[in-house]
């Protein structure tokens, strides 16, 4: 046995190690069209400790570290390009505290969205959490470290802003605290004391967030999804300002897709809404669909669909398998909502190139501050030509974000090279010295924000 | 064998991985997935256990004992197919047990596994004890020999053999008794029904034991049978038709149910206690019945029944299945899920966890004590609550 292998057993114990071929194989796989890349050793901890000493070994061997949380990011996150330690989080799984009156929840790294979703509704019904569109799969902290957004984003933005507080094993083996748990308080906020953003978009380059406090919302007796349709794209920027403005929605979502055929072409809405009584839900759909809407409805322009009680979980696309391929990545682009009928018809244009079924999605994240623009392109895995068409898609989707003024979200290596090719020169100069200084050896999920 | 003559070789690869099929519907728990919990490693998660197959199906790796212990881990308890969102969810267990049945053709399995098949192979069960004493659960009772009575009572391997089961098997063959249920018994010349042989990929050996037991059924009139265990209930029910053996098959808690209906349950003493159930895989995933057990316990004086929040088509499969009963490859560790399933059923503050099972009573029988619950947790099969309430000691 070799001695990194020895020290990693130390650490972790019989049975959280592996360097046999089975876990190195399913753990140098991405769930998009990144290339596998071969770890060397899979691990999976229990405790900040362990994970403390495993860095402080891979330093020692300056060998590279990749954390992974539920490995759904599609976009090569947590491909361990240069081999190295893959660090299964999963298994650090505690929901430790939901404190109801100041509305947070404080949890391990491993905690899964739906541990937490279910969590909530069986033990805490008055509260709730901005739950992404990722199975249940995803972890909270990962999701927040990635800049994700989930089904509360109108109201309060990117489930990032909603961090009160981290814990993380910095690259050198070092566990600290964010926000007021770092001086012994309560993890109910993480201002005004300096910021963890150290921590989130970083890709896991800067350390590992072993936990998390995440702020919470009221969760009223009532929600359920109302839909609104429209047939022209450049109506959409307009519709979001117009519900956006009343206040009135949790969640408000744009898609255009080509399966099935009837939406094809049209631009469907869900519109999240929550009351505690029928009066109050009825107010809402008034000031939603009778005033802010109304004369898209009296023009013919739009139409309501009606409205639906209870909220759906997520479900994995269909778009996963419509080429009964099981496979799919999408380019996320945080843009301006006005840039909707570009990224729609853009986007069209790009899937039909590459003979793709469009899907697109626009969430409304803020007062219509951005949305998190989605071009989702369906492959078959097993069909190679299929999987390059998807991944010529995605490169020329992650230029077409960045061309009408976006940013790429949770960007994989070819859209970390496009942004870094137009960061200001001093921020991207500041973001290498930042890294050079927490990670001496540059062991963390190397590849990543690196210049090629 | 490559991934073109593969039964399932053009679906395979349709797995997204996206890990519904570890979780029960309501998301409360990411290890409902038995070998996923025990192991914590994405290769042990159903995806994990796809993907495996299709790249050793097309080399890009090689057949290892790691690989061998990773699929035969499975226990074919379901929750993977009834959670999985996409289209092809039904084929999930098809896919994985011809993929062990490649290994077989291969003679590539665990040697927990080899052994438990020719144990089968040579004398019938499991174990490797004699045919001759398959009859010994009966002990000093008299069970009538089926010769044509309304109903075969079919005990099955683990309740012929286990000294545990057994008490379960003897306690409901004088509950029928009692009932005054025409039923007879095979003794030493029942045979394996299969199940477990059949999701381990040996199609040979079952469709072997299939027609053994059909040819035998039908040269002894039989029409209807009980089942003691949900894993003889399922092979009966659901395999054996394909192989000409339609039999009217019931589970033991089904004809409990409707004898219990009518209220004759007059125990002489009514104690008073708290039980939880667990659900076997076989009889309710895979065959949907949830009631009937639960019906029987309420119809007991004194028991109330409490649930665990994982139940019915959620519930954590005890770690039994596809042989695991006896080739234990998920046994060792605070997270196997016998184990974890005793300590959820501890936390409902029930002193009974029921089961209508033997293959989940001797297993979880075994986690109560290592998890020295015992003082706090009797393990106790649905039969042997209802005799106690009928007054069979």
């Amino acid at each position: 046995m070799d001695i990194i292998h020895q020290g990693l057993l130390d650490i972790v114990g019989e049975g959280h190690i592996s360097n046999q071929q089975e876990e190195l194989f399913i753990y140098s796989w991405d769930l998009g069209t990144t290339e596998p890349h071969r770890p060397d050793y899979v691990v999976s901890p229990r405790t900040p400790q362990e994970i403390s000493r495993i860095l402080e070994l891979a330093n020692r061997h300056r060998i590279p570290v990749i954390p992974l949380g539920g490995g759904l990011s599609l976009a090569g996150l947590a491909v361990p390009f240069r081999g190295g330690i893959i660090i299964d989080l999963k298994r650090m799984d505690t929901i430790i505290e939901v404190n109801e009156q100041a509305r947070y929840a404080v949890m391990e790294c491993g905690v899964s969205m739906g541990q937490l979703t279910s969590y909530l509704e069986r033990k805490f019904p008055m509260l709730t959490h901005s739950e992404p569109g990722a199975p249940p799969t995803a972890t909270v902290a990962g999701n927040a470290a990635i800049h994700g957004q989930g089904d509360l984003a109108h109201p309060y933005g990117f489930n990032s802003d909603m961090v009160n507080g981290l814990e993380v094993v910095l690259p050198t083996g070092e566990i600290c605290r964010f926000g007021a748990c770092s001086i012994g308080a309560q993890w109910f906020t993480q201002h005004p004391l300096p910021d963890v953003g150290l921590f989130l978009g970083w890709t896991g380059t800067t350390g590992i967030i072993t936990k998390i406090s995440l702020r919470l919302f009221p969760c009223k007796n009532i929600r359920g999804t109302a839909m609104f349709v429209v047939d022209n794209e450049d109506y959409v920027p307009d519709i979001y300002h117009r519900i956006s403005r009343t206040q009135m929605a949790e969640d408000i979502i744009a898609f255009s897709q080509t399966i099935p055929p009837y939406a094809s072409g049209l631009q469907h809405f869900t519109i999240n809404l929550a009351a505690d009584s029928e009066k109050e839900l009825e107010f809402k759909k008034e000031l939603i669909f009778d005033d802010a809407l109304g004369e898209y409805i009296r023009r013919g322009d739009g139409g309501y669909l009606g409205f639906t009680y209870g909220l759906q979980h997520p479900q994995i696309s269909k778009t996963a398998d419509w080429r009964k391929g099981g496979g799919f990545e999408y380019v996320g682009g945080i843009m301006p909502v006005s840039c909707y009928p570009q990224c729609y018809r853009r986007g069209k244009e790009i899937s039909d190139r590459h003979d793709i079924p469009y899907t697109v999605l626009g969430r409304c994240i803020g007062a219509a501050h951005a949305m998190m623009f989605s071009w989702t392109y369906a492959f078959n895995r097993a069909d190679p030509e299929s999987v390059r068409h998807a991944r010529e898609a995605m490169h020329e989707t992650d230029e077409l974000a960045l061309e009408l003024g976006g940013a790429i979200w949770k960007p994989g290596l070819y859209g970390q090279r496009l942004v870094m090719s137009r960061l200001n020169p001093n921020t991207l100069n500041l973001m290498k010295k930042i890294k050079k200084l927490l990670d001496p050896n540059g062991i963390m999920n190397p590849g990543h924000w690196e210049e090629s | 064998m490559g991934l073109s003559d593969f039964k399932y070789g053009d679906i395979i690869h349709r797995c997204f991985r996206c890990g519904y099929c570890k979780f029960p519907a309501n998301w409360m728990d990411v290890n409902n997935c038995p070998a996923y919990a025990r192991y914590r490693m994405e290769t042990y998660s159903c995806g994990g256990r796809l993907w495996l197959t299709r790249a050793w199906l097309m080399n890009e790796i090689k057949w290892t004992d790691h690989l061998a212990h990773i699929l035969y881990s499975c226990t074919a308890c379901k929750n993977c197919e009834l959670k999985c969102p996409m289209g092809f969810n039904v084929d999930i267990l098809n896919m994985l047990r011809a993929a062990k049945g490649e290994m077989v053709e291969q003679g590539k399995i665990p040697v927990e596994a080899r052994d438990f098949l020719q144990n089968i192979q040579i004398h019938g069960n499991p174990y490797g004890k004699p045919a001759s004493r398959r009859g010994d659960w009966m002990g000093d009772t008299q069970m009538d020999k089926y010769e044509g009575q309304e109903y075969l009572y079919y005990v099955g391997c683990v309740g012929s053999y286990d000294t545990r089961a057994q008490e379960a098997a003897k306690k409901l063959g004088l509950l029928l008794k009692r009932f005054r249920v025409s039923f007879g018994v095979l003794g030493k010349d029942e045979k394996c029904d299969g199940n477990e042989v059949n999701n381990m990929g040996e199609e040979a050996l079952f469709e072997m034991l299939a027609q053994d037991n059909i040819a035998l059924f039908n040269r002894l009139g039989v029409k209807k049978i009980i089942t003691l265990s949900p894993h003889s209930y399922n092979a009966f029910k659901n395999n054996y038709p394909s192989y000409g053996g339609n039999f009217e098959v019931i589970h033991y808690t089904q004809l409990l149910q409707r004898l219990f209906e009518g209220g004759d349950l007059n125990p002489a003493e009514k104690t008073e206690f708290r039980v939880t159930y667990h659900d076997p895989c076989f009889l309710g995933r895979w065959n949907a019945e949830y009631e009937a057990p639960r019906k029987v316990i309420n119809s007991i004086p004194g028991a109330t029944l409490v649930e665990m929040e994982r139940n019915k088509e959620n519930s954590l499969c005890c770690g039994g299945g596809g042989g695991n009963f006896c080739m234990d490859l998920l046994g060792g560790s605070p997270d196997s899920p016998a184990r974890r399933r005793v300590r959820e059923a501890l936390e409902t503050g029930a002193d009974t966890l029921a089961v209508a099972c033997p293959k989940c009573l001797t297993i979880l029988e075994d986690a109560v004590k290592v998890e020295s619950l015992d003082d706090k947790l009797m393990v106790k099969d649905i039969a042997e609550i209802a005799g106690e309430a009928c007054g069979i000691v």
